[in-house]
């Protein structure tokens, strides 16, 4: 492993003597350890690093933010302007978004699902503010599927009773074995789908700025921002809360 | 030929074999391009539903998206965290 990383260095050409490229430079897109930690889990050594950093960087700006805006809403104002406005018309969206999909169950989500997409949509966009997004981690998303497929086989065990184990012998007793496969799936391809995306995205920005001449790197790469982080980001935001609360829905409903 | 290491050879197959997982970006390709195409016509046929018509197609584009990544996480553990080359380095 160690081996495979230090054999990385991007080897480059001069031409004409000129160094066009950056020589035997790492592309830099990796998960650094930082601090060690004085214990071991299951005799691995244990780590505080560059995820944990941002993630916590993350964490604190949704926090400052929800403290101002609850200040802000315990003034609440008869007329709402500025910043009040903005909270009002979020938190409506946000409802509106979770009820347009979840129906009458929607209520007992929002706080989840609204939780879940401030969350994922920040740190897919943290890349903008040169952090490297906690989302190209697969620990997190891991953990943040297993949070989702764990919702999900709660609530088809509470609403399903004993229909939640027969339905995994229909239509065919055979089918057992699958249909258990099918029910914990999701948990790989969630957690992969926001994992891949988000990596691919960090991946490509590292190359971009490592390979290029420095000339190149002046304004050219704000659209890469844009679409890399910016719009997918978001969209693999959207797509794993509807995901959660499409698989969530089924469960209830079925 | 004599002075390739088995160290570099395993590293070149590996380059070959990532090359080969990013096929896998066909199919979604393929799969991505339908969906818009057909989401396109339904906004044609009834733009008042665009709302609904677009989170679908996203979703549905996000979904078939995910056999591709999985080529791409393979493509992406081949080059960067080898298991191959761990594996003979540690026999």
């Amino acid at each position: 492993m160690e081996y495979a990383l230090a054999n990385i260095g991007v080897h480059l050409t001069r031409i004409g003597g000129t160094r066009l490229l950056a020589e035997e430079e790492e592309v830099d897109f990796f998960i650094h350890k930082l601090v060690k930690m004085p214990f071991k889990f299951l005799g691995q050594d244990v780590y505080l690093t560059t995820t944990h950093v941002c993630m916590l960087i993350v964490i604190a700006a949704i926090l400052i933010f929800a403290l101002v805006a609850r200040h802000k809403i315990m003034n609440s104002e008869e007329i709402p302007g500025g910043f009040q406005n903005v909270l009002e018309l979020a938190v409506e969206a946000l409802s509106n978004f979770v009820n347009g999909s979840m129906g009458e169950h929607g209520k007992k989500y929002v706080n989840y699902v609204g939780t879940l997409i401030l969350y994922i949509f920040l740190c897919n966009t943290s890349g903008l503010f040169g952090l490297r997004p906690p989302t190209a981690d697969y620990g997190t998303t891991f953990c943040l599927a297993i949070i989702t497929v764990t919702m999900i086989q709660y609530n088809n065990i509470k609403y399903n009773k004993f229909g939640a184990i027969t339905s995994l012998f229909e239509p065919l007793p055979v089918l057992f074995p699958s249909n258990l496969i099918g029910e914990f799936s999701s948990l790989i391809s969630l957690s992969l789908r926001l994992f891949g995306n988000i990596l691919a995205g960090t991946v490509m920005i590292a190359l971009y700025y490592n390979l290029l001449p420095v000339i190149a790197t002046i304004a050219i790469p704000s659209f890469l921002h844009a679409y890399l982080d910016f719009f997918s980001g978001a969209i693999q935001a959207y797509v794993f809360t509807m995901l959660t609360m499409v698989f969530i829905t089924q469960k209830i409903e079925g | 030929m004599s002075n390739i290491t088995n160290e570099g050879l395993i590293l070149a197959c590996s380059a070959i074999g990532a090359g080969l997982a990013l096929i896998a970006g066909i199919g979604p390709g393929i799969g991505q391009g339908i969906a818009a195409g057909h989401g396109a016509a339904a906004v044609g046929r009834n733009p008042g539903a665009k709302g609904d018509i677009m989170s679908t197609m996203l979703l549905g584009q996000a979904v078939a998206e995910t056999t591709g990544l999985y080529g791409l996480v393979i493509g992406l553990i081949l080059l960067y965290a080898n298991p191959l080359l761990s594996r003979f380095l540690k026999l």
